[in-house]
């Protein structure tokens, strides 16, 4: 059969799994949060130069993008005159532009979406938030049980189905995954609706409605994330269950279930918070992914929508956006290893 | 059990022929039967030839994205790790701070990007899944290199005079070689995944060249109609073609060797 990965193989599926570096280079939290605070800009800088710049190549037409419809009652001549203005400006300048009113607070005009690129995020951000991080609480919790679980009772029956099934799951793209799950309980069994956020006849949003139709999506996208946090927390339980600290607690006569508890499944805490941080890319694609097949409201499933309509104003300020949050991600991953574990940052080299 | 999935790998890229691209729309959503095991889809077309074909597609986008990323990240590992011991220190840097931020993006909305400007096509996936996912192999490459420059051979080499490029291709990329063609074979299912996700959202393969995602996608109307196998049978499809290159990929670790 196929044994499943390790935590430090490269990953299941190809799915790669970052192997954490322990930050070498010395200096106290505040030096790690500086680097990466200037990190930051320079990656959102660099990102939006080479959109713009794979922009001016693109066969699409951004005079229509911008016009839409009201290119239509355009005459010829008006419209060759604002190509003509608009292939004046480089690449570069326009990229100056955007960042010079981006920082004053204008993100532009979203074409696909017909309001400000800021009313955009500020209407969608929270329905995506919301998604999110239900699904999170569902899946980590679920996680650290049957991976401690599995962990703690090497051999036995969820223990040895885990591994075939954890990869399985993983191997099914989310969006797959979600279909299923609306074809058999919202279609066949017509327990929960098929998409969307609020009922038609709903007045506005009305909490039990919205409840009715996060269930499906929160599943799928807890489930997609699932394999991740139960190999993780199997693979540490372990590997503590086999280091000197469990004997030691064995031999002092500690009762099972807390040395399991607290010797055994805890430590293997430590892996999961890192795990989250640095997959917040993965997040990111699940939520895009979800988003889409549930036609929920967010930003995510947004940024398919400005990529399809061409939306680029729109597209450019998700682009920052993401990466804004991968950084983060990455960023409170270290900090939160160096809370738990106070020996990282005080290595010299 | 490894010559089992390298036969099935096989045999799915070979040409099946178009079986199954015939519209008929009289016979649109046919359950799945002795003649269509798949059943039909929305335009009367097989569904089993449609997938298998999707299949092929598929693999042979993840092929050659998984080829095309190790091949940029063997060359930017290779740089990289030849200045490092050679005074090109801060080459050495640059490029490792590239691939820290290439690492710090959010991979499918890049992928969404590069497409939606690139314009949909096979070669705008196959770029985009590539310029987001050579970052493993490049690490790989200059850690194996760095770990070799202090190999006795590599010393003996240097010593009777030989000189640095013919070291690199002679000695030290032969020893690369076995594990970047394993971290390869690892990134064609992630590959695959990568333009299954990009075709479902509609920024993938056109429908004359679908892949699984393509069909899958055109299944979503299917379901909300009740209709199961449009979408559930390519799908298992895509599950177990996964499955099957992550398999053979274990088998090829030389851990796993003489266990099997």
């Amino acid at each position: 059969m196929v044994e499943p990965p390790g935590v430090d193989h490269d990953g299941a599926l190809g799915l790669t799994r970052r192997r954490r570096s322990v930050p070498i280079r010395t200096g106290g939290p505040g030096a790690l949060v500086a680097r990466r605070l200037v990190l930051l800009p320079v990656l959102a800088g660099v990102v939006t130069l080479v959109m713009f710049l794979l922009a001016q190549r693109s066969p699409f037409d951004p005079v229509l993008a911008v016009l839409g419809e009201r290119a239509l009652t355009l005459d010829g001549p008006t419209l060759e005159a604002m190509r003509a203005r608009l292939e004046d400006t480089s690449a570069v300048q326009q990229w100056l532009t955007w960042w010079g009113n981006a920082l004053t607070g204008d993100l532009g005009y979203s074409t696909s979406q017909r309001t400000s690129v800021g009313t955009v995020l500020a209407q969608r951000l929270p329905w995506t938030i919301g998604l999110v991080s239900a699904s999170l609480l569902v899946s980590i919790p679920l996680g650290v049980a049957l991976g401690g679980w599995a962990g703690t009772h090497p051999g036995s029956l969820v223990d040895r189905v885990i591994g075939p099934g954890m990869l399985s799951v993983q191997a099914a793209p989310p969006f797959w995954l979600g279909l299923v799950a609306v074809w058999v309980f919202a279609v066949t069994l017509g327990w929960l609706p098929t998409g969307g956020a609020t009922s038609p006849q709903a007045s506005g949003v009305e909490l039990l409605d919205v409840l009715r139709h996060a269930v499906l999506p929160v599943l799928v996208l807890a489930l997609a994330h699932l394999p991740w946090f139960v190999l993780v927390v199997r693979d540490a339980t372990r590997d503590a269950l086999a280091g000197a600290p469990v004997h030691a607690a064995w031999a002092r006569g500690i009762p099972r279930r807390r040395l399991l508890r607290s010797h055994a499944v805890r430590p293997a805490l430590l892996p999961l918070v890192t795990v989250l941080g640095v997959r917040v890319p993965e997040l990111i694609t699940g939520a895009v992914l979800v988003e889409t097949v549930f036609s929920w409201p967010g930003i995510a499933s947004a940024t398919v929508d400005s990529a399809l309509r061409l939306d680029f104003a729109l597209l450019a300020a998700l682009t920052v956006l993401t990466t804004v949050l991968v950084v983060l991600g990455n960023l409170a991953a270290d900090l939160a290893y160096r809370l738990v574990d106070p020996r990282v940052g005080q290595r010299d080299g | 059990m490894l010559a089992v999935c390298l036969l099935v790998l096989l045999v799915l890229v070979l040409d099946l022929g178009q079986a199954g691209e015939r519209a008929d729309f009289g016979r649109a959503y046919l359950p799945p039967s002795l003649d269509h095991p798949f059943g039909t889809d929305h335009a009367g077309r097989d569904l089993l030839g449609r997938s298998l074909s999707g299949a092929r597609v598929s693999l042979l986008v993840g092929l050659v994205a998984a080829a095309v990323s190790s091949i940029v990240g063997v060359v930017v590992g290779a740089v990289a790790g030849m200045a490092a011991g050679r005074g090109g220190g801060w080459l050495d840097a640059a490029l490792m701070r590239l691939v820290d931020a290439v690492n710090a993006l959010p991979h499918l909305v890049l992928g969404i990007v590069i497409v939606a400007l690139l314009g949909p096509s096979l070669s705008s996936v196959v770029i985009s899944v590539a310029l987001t996912h050579w970052t493993t192999t490049a690490r790989l490459v200059r850690a194996e290199l760095l770990a070799l420059e202090r190999a006795g051979f590599v010393e003996a080499a240097v010593g009777a005079g030989a000189n640095r490029w013919w070291v690199l291709r002679q000695h030290l990329l032969a020893h690369v070689l076995g594990r970047v063609l394993l971290a390869s074979v690892l990134m064609v299912p992630h590959a695959i995944m990568h333009e299954s996700a990009l075709s479902f959202l509609g920024l993938g393969l056109p429908d004359d060249r679908a892949s699984l995602g393509t069909i899958i996608e055109q299944s979503r109307s299917a379901v909300l109609a009740g209709h199961w196998w449009p979408a559930v049978l390519p799908g298992l499809l895509l599950v177990a073609l996964s499955l099957l290159v992550f398999t053979v990929a274990e088998r090829l670790r030389p851990e796993s060797r003489g266990r099997a």
